[in-house]
Order: C-alpha cells, then sequence, then structure tokens
C-alpha cells in the first residue's frame, strides 16, 4: 500500500506501523498479569493494543478527546481520522469483513454518536463484528441534557448485540474484552461501548488481562450429533435437495468444508446476497444467487425442492418472496449458531444449531457413513432439469437500444479484467443487484455490500476499510451516483491517508432502484429520482475526485471502457473515481416483484420463464 | 392465545429492565404483568413476566430474550404446576352502616384491613388473578375510590429449583 501524505505522517508520533502485536486472547491464563495506575484513556489505549487493534476509524470531539491523546502516542494502533462518524462504522464494517477480525471505531458523545447508529444498524443486519467506542459527558452531567448529550446505549439497545455505559477506569480492560469478545464470536455484531469523559479522565488502576464476566453467553458451536445423523440421512434420500447456503458460512470461514460436502453430495448449490464468493461462481454445482433478483434456476430449484438445506442463511423475505408460497414441498434442515433464526419465518423439520464449519465438517462425516452404507442419492433426473433451466435462462443483459453504455457492461468488464482476486464493495440499487449479477466471485471475503439493511452509501467507506484491513488487495467500490454522493466524503481521508481504492459509481443520473419500480409500479411517473448528474452535471464527479484528492476518469461509451478500465488499474498512489455514464433506462432482471411469489419470476419485462409440464 | 408466565433469570445489572421490555415491544408482544426482585443470589434477579400469546411467537421472543447477554436462564411455569400470586391493595368507602358488610367479604377472601379511615378502608390481598378479580368484584358496590396492583410473582411447586445451575453459579 502507498504512504499516507508527508503532512498526516507528519502529525503522527510514529511513521512506521509494525504490522500489529501478536493478537493475545482475553482469556488467555497463563498471561503474568500486570498492574498500573494510569489514566481511563491511557487504560483504553492500552486495551486497545492488549487486544490486536490495529486500525481505529474515528473522528474526535469534546467527551473522547481525552482518549485522543494517548491515541497520538500509540505505536501499534493506527488512528484513521475520517470525515463523517458514518464513515467510520461503514469502514470498521468493511475492514471486518474483508479480513475477519473486529472492526473498530470511534466517535464522540451525541452526534458523534448518533452518526455512527446507521452503520451500527447495518453491522447488526450483517451479522458484522464490530466495536464502536464513543464519548459520553461526564457522568454527573448525565441525564441533565447537558451539551452534545444523547443516550446511545438507549439509542443502539436495538440494533447492537450489546452495549455498555463504563462506569469507572478500572472496568474498562474487561468491558473491552468483552465487547471484542461479543462482536467476534457466536453470531457476530456490533458492540458498543459508551465512555464517559470523567471515566477517561479519572485515573485508575490497569490489570491486564481482564477476567471476562459473561455467565449468560454460551454460543452453541457443536452440532447435536442426532440432528446431523438425521440431516445426512434426509439428505441421501432426497431427489431434489438444494444447498441454501448464507452469509453464516463465511462467517465460520467454512468455504472449503461447503465445497467438500457439495462435491460428496452432488447437491446444487445456491448462494444468498450475503453469501457470494462462499462458493466459487464458475463451479458447474453453484446455480448462482436465489431472491428477488437471482437467476431463474437459482429461484427455480429452491421453489422445487424436496430438501432446503440451509447453512446460516436466515429465510430471508428477498429470498423467499412471499414465505407461504416459498419451497412449498421441501423438507427443510435449518443449520444456524443462533438459535433464534431457526423457525424464525420457516419452520424446520431438523434444526441443527452450531457453527457452519463444524455443521458442515461433521455433516461430511455422517453423509460419507451414510455412503459407506450403499445410501447413496441419484440426482441425475434433479439435474437434467436444473441444466435445462439454467442453459434457458442464464443471465444476460440487451444493450440499450439508444446506444448508451450498458452498466452491465461496465460491471461485467471490470470483474473479467480486474478478476476474481479484488475485493469488490457495491453501495445499494441497480448496481449492487448487477455487481451480484455480473461479477464472478470465486473467493470468500471478496464481495461487501449491505444486504440486509440496504444502507445508500456504503460502497466507498467500506472499501476504504478493506483497503486497509488487506493492503495488498486490490479494492473496488461499485457505486451508484446516488449512493456516491452519501459518502464521497471518505475519498479525502483515502487520499490524505494513502488508502489507492478504485471508485467505478455507475452514473445513470437517477436513483436507478427507485425509478424501476416507478417503470414497473407507478406508471412510469418518475417522481423524485433524477439527480441531475446527467442533464446538469451536477455534480461533475471528474472535478469532484480531482478536489477530492483522486484521481478522475469518464467513460461515455463502449469504445472506451476497457481502456479506462485499463487505466484505473494502473494507478496505484492515489484512489481513482471513474464516471461512468450509463443509460437510465437498463433494469435489473429476473425480478420476483415484492410481495409476490417466487413461482412469479420475470425473466425480464413481460416475460415469464416457461417450465415444462414435468418440470412441475 | 393463551397465557404464559416466564420466570427470566437475569443478571441483576443496570438498564436490564430496559432490555427484556424493549425487546417484548420491538417484536410486537404485549406484556400483561411484569415483576422483578431479588433472588437468593444477589447477583440474580428474577423476572416474572405474564404474557398472552400463540406458542409459536412466544418461542421467537423466548429465543430473542436468550439472545440478550445478560439472561441467564429462561423457564416456562406451567400453571397447574407452580403457585402464582398476586398482591392487591384496594381502597373502598365504608361509611359506618356499610363497614360490617364490607369486613364481612374481607374475611371470606382471607384480605387485611390495613389503614382503617372513618369513611373508608384499605384492604390488602394476595391471591391468583381470578381470586382478586373476584374480590374486586365483590367490592365494587360498595365504591372503590382507589385500587393498585402488582405483577404476578410465580414459582414452581416441589421440591426442584430453577435457580441452580452452571449459569447461575458463575453470576453468584
Amino acid at each position: 500500500m502507498t504512504r499516507p501524505t508527508p503532512e498526516v505522517l507528519a502529525h503522527r508520533a510514529h511513521a512506521a506501523h509494525p504490522a500489529g502485536p501478536a493478537t493475545p486472547t482475553p482469556a488467555a491464563p497463563k498471561v503474568a498479569r500486570t498492574e498500573e495506575t494510569l489514566t481511563g484513556a491511557q487504560i483504553l489505549v492500552r486495551s486497545l493494543e492488549a487486544l490486536g487493534a490495529d486500525v481505529v476509524f474515528g473522528i474526535p470531539g469534546g467527551a473522547i478527546l481525552p482518549a485522543y491523546d494517548p491515541l497520538y502516542d500509540s505505536q501499534n494502533v493506527r488512528h484513521i481520522l475520517v470525515r463523517h462518524e458514518q464513515g467510520a462504522g461503514h469502514a470498521a464494517t468493511g475492514y471486518a469483513q474483508a479480513t475477519g477480525k473486529v472492526g473498530v471505531c470511534m466517535a464522540t458523545s451525541g452526534p458523534g454518536a448518533t452518526n455512527l447508529v446507521t452503520p451500527i444498524a447495518d453491522a447488526y443486519m450483517d451479522s458484522v463484528g464490530i466495536v464502536a467506542i464513543t464519548g459520553q459527558v461526564s457522568s454527573a452531567a448525565i441525564g441533565t441534557d447537558a451539551f452534545q448529550e444523547a443516550d446511545i446505549q438507549g439509542i443502539t439497545l436495538p440494533i447492537t448485540k450489546h452495549n455498555y455505559l463504563v462506569k469507572t477506569g478500572e472496568d474498562i480492560p474487561r468491558v473491552l474484552a468483552e465487547a471484542f469478545h461479543l462482536a467476534g464470536t457466536g453470531r457476530p455484531g456490533p458492540v458498543l461501548v459508551d465512555i464517559p469523559k470523567d471515566v477517561l479522565q479519572n485515573q485508575a488502576t490497569f490489570a491486564w488481562p481482564p477476567t471476562l464476566d459473561l455467565p449468560g453467553y454460551h454460543p452453541t458451536l457443536h452440532p447435536h450429533g442426532k440432528q446431523i445423523r438425521e440431516a445426512a440421512r434426509m439428505i441421501v434420500a432426497a431427489k431434489r435437495p438444494v444447498l441454501y447456503v448464507g452469509g453464516g458460512v463465511l462467517k465460520a470461514k467454512a468455504s472449503e468444508e461447503l465445497r467438500r460436502l457439495a462435491e460428496l453430495t452432488g447437491c446444487p448449490v445456491v448462494t444468498t446476497l450475503m453469501a457470494l464468493g462462499a462458493f466459487p461462481d464458475s463451479h458447474e454445482q453453484h446455480l448462482g444467487m436465489p431472491g428477488m433478483h437471482g437467476t431463474v434456476s437459482a429461484v427455480y430449484s429452491l421453489q422445487k425442492a424436496d430438501l432446503l438445506v440451509c447453512l446460516g442463511a436466515r429465510f430471508d423475505d428477498r429470498v423467499t418472496g412471499k414465505l407461504s408460497t416459498f419451497a412449498p414441498n421441501a423438507a427443510i434442515i435449518h443449520a444456524d449458531i443462533d438459535p433464534a433464526e431457526i423457525g424464525k419465518n420457516r419452520a424446520a423439520d431438523v434444526p441443527i444449531v452450531g457453527d457452519a464449519k463444524f455443521v458442515i465438517e461433521e455433516l461430511i462425516t455422517a453423509i460419507t457413513a451414510e455412503h459407506a452404507a450403499g445410501h447413496t442419492g441419484d440426482l441425475a433426473a434433479w439435474w437434467t432439469t436444473l441444466n435445462d433451466i439454467r442453459d434457458r435462462y442464464p443471465v444476460g443483459y440487451e444493450e440499450p437500444p439508444d446506444g448508451t453504455l450498458s452498466p452491465q457492461r461496465v460491471i461485467q468488464r471490470i470483474g473479467q479484467l480486474v478478476g476474481p482476486d479484488a475485493i469488490y464493495a457495491a453501495g445499494v440499487g441497480q448496481h449492487q443487484m448487477w455487481a451480484s449479477q455480473f461479477i464472478s466471485f470465486e473467493h470468500p471475503a471478496t464481495w461487501l455490500n449491505s444486504g440486509g439493511a440496504g444502507t445508500m452509501g456504503y460502497a466507498v467507506p467500506a472499501a476504504m476499510g478493506a483497503k486497509v484491513g488487506q493492503p495488498d488487495k486490490v479494492v473496488w467500490a461499485i457505486d451508484g451516483d446516488g449512493c456516491f454522493q452519501m459518502t464521497n466524503q471518505e475519498l479525502a481521508t483515502c487520499a490524505l491517508e494513502g488508502i489507492p481504492i478504485k471508485v467505478a459509481v455507475i452514473n445513470n443520473g437517477n436513483l436507478g432502484m427507485v425509478r424501476q419500480w416507478q417503470t414497473l409500479f407507478y406508471d412510469q411517473r418518475y417522481s423524485n429520482t433524477d439527480l441531475g448528474t446527467h442533464k446538469h452535471r451536477i455534480p461533475d464527479f471528474v472535478k469532484l475526485a480531482e478536489a477530492l484528492g483522486c484521481v478522475g476518469l469518464r467513460c461515455e461509451n463502449a469504445a472506451d471502457l476497457d481502456n479506462t478500465i485499463e487505466a484505473a488499474m494502473q494507478i496505484n498512489d492515489r484512489p481513482v473515481v471513474i464516471d461512468f455514464v450509463v443509460g437510465k433506462d437498463a433494469m435489473v432482471w429476473p425480478m420476483v416483484a415484492a410481495g409476490t411469489s417466487n413461482d412469479e419470476i420475470m425473466f425480464a419485462r413481460g416475460l415469464r420463464p416457461t417450465f415444462e409440464q414435468d418440470d412441475i | 392465545m393463551t397465557t404464559h408466565t416466564l420466570s427470566v433469570l437475569v443478571e441483576n445489572k443496570p438498564g436490564i429492565l430496559a432490555r427484556v421490555a424493549g425487546l417484548f415491544a420491538r417484536r410486537g408482544f404485549n406484556i400483561d404483568s411484569l415483576a422483578v426482585g431479588e433472588t437468593e443470589h444477589p447477583e440474580v434477579s428474577r423476572m416474572t413476566i405474564v404474557v398472552n400469546a400463540e406458542d409459536s411467537p412466544l418461542e421467537q421472543v423466548t429465543k430473542q430474550l436468550n439472545k440478550l447477554v445478560h439472561v441467564l436462564k429462561i423457564v416456562e411455569l406451567d400453571a397447574t404446576a407452580s403457585v402464582q400470586r398476586e398482591l392487591l391493595l384496594i381502597k373502598v368507602r365504608a361509611e359506618r352502616p356499610m363497614r360490617s358488610q364490607v369486613l364481612e367479604t374481607v374475611q371470606l377472601f382471607r384480605a387485611r384491613v390495613v389503614d382503617v379511615a372513618p369513611d373508608a378502608l384499605t384492604i390488602e390481598a394476595t391471591g391468583t388473578a381470578e381470586k382478586l378479580d373476584a374480590l374486586i368484584r365483590d367490592l365494587e358496590p360498595y365504591g372503590i375510590k382507589e385500587m393498585v396492583q402488582s405483577g404476578a410473582v410465580a414459582i414452581g411447586r416441589g421440591s426442584r429449583s430453577i435457580t441452580t445451575g452452571p449459569a447461575l453459579r458463575a453470576a453468584s
């Protein structure tokens, strides 16, 4: 990775960052316990160092200010000064998704903390382990409507896995160790730690390692053997099974195990939006993504299955369509680390609570035993049907009749030229769906997006966080012109801190997905979806990029497409923004309209797939 | 819809009541009553939550409740295998001519008079919701000036205890 600008370095006490300390586990028993008297702020920074947090994304302000003083001296914790707290939160999420480690963001009290609410909610919906540290007004002022006071613990109660208001400096090491533990284990999720200013300022005893005090927290990792054996029997007996794979498989780092399970059973695999990369797109058993904009073959396979093996997915409405008509003939094996997901939307015939890695490993063992006993399924007829549908209804697009640049083609060419080793972060909308459809994902942790919350503006800060966590990887943000205008300020952070991401703005001049719904469901009455980025070129994304310290490029026709992408690929000392001016009429297909049945999937506008009689 | 009584053992930590009550509201449940107090372990509080719900949504809310880090254990108490009590304080008009009849009702329900005024009596009664409802109904004709009721508390019958187990030991 390139270095930050000299000015940034000059402001930092430590020019060279070591890779970070070896990560000590807070519960590690044999470490000699040390004790000394420090300020709460120093204890906070020392705890972060001891927990192996090598990067913090944040912005200082009144209440958190004491923490920034010792942070200035830290040799191990790199603080990245963002331009908006929302950027800090999404960056922590991007960092966590790209590295598998816990991401950290920091903000001051009041508006600083409330600006973290959206990324915290986003991380909660997508089960990403982040720790948000916020300053709070002094203990004596809490509850008095003091300047910059907000009850951030109360506000984030429904969108955190857990949260804390720290009462004394002595509690900081334990609370932080618990926060990291909670964020990163079980079903990961965001944890907020709110620390009043006086707690940061006052002296306290720093003792490390702390003892975790979580008597009510025991995630179940290993599945029940009886359930596994029952699941294995059902899998080998099924005629039309499908492995329905969700983000839990990525969180469990179980891609290799999944591949072995798929090849052992010969089952078709569908990967949800959160699971892209968990199973190679190029694998012949992969039918693609199910759901509202999934492939016809993936949606069809779920609808016609006699058995769904759901691994770390949650029967989200964007996957099931109208729930009462979803997979009507399928028995359900549902494995998840979170027992509350099982049976929430769809009753499970075989519930399995456990970590996806252990679940899949034990399924492989049990299925191997079934095979040894002569019980092997015959999926030849199922595959004949599925292959036929896959051949007849491939994911594709038509070039726009008006000769404008096709957004799908832009995204597809980026994927082809940049390749599957890069990390792609998307915003939310049409460009996100096209990225999920037209980029070939081959490896885990290469696709970052806001799946559950659907947070516009996610791409740029998430790409920034991913690039900080994986400096040797190429990181592309695939963004829309609407999303880009929500969080592009973080490109200033990227330019100054030496974080050379690439941003492809798929600029159709409109809030494209909303416009698509207006086209389909609101009589083409385009209320408030034209952003003016075409008509008036406001803002001019090339000039904006340059103003933010990036290289700005523009591409308006297919002839320049490859050259422009390749030019961006050559620039590695600064962030690059490419304004891809594309047609506004392209739509995302296939589509299952919201609230309708998956059976009513449309392959293209006005075009329902036809299935052979015996298919059904 | 059926009435369910949940005994929820929680760590005695600030904000736990808001976490539990908020979760019920968020998931669309109305709590009929909620009572909370200490247990024989000072670090552990016990909530008795009475809720009206179908079995399947109740299972979901119980699982969500279990995900709260400070929740240690949840047990659903069967009405027939547990003792459930509520406390009622009720202020009834009782001028001289009516007073003896009011006192007779108090006796019948094994309630107690806890405060006396020239024209009113304050009565304390414990019992099941049904018994207290009956008492209120019988006192109504005399004129109820004010009343207050606690949520139900409940405990299982027999010698078994729900406050033993590894999670509880770790917390206390």
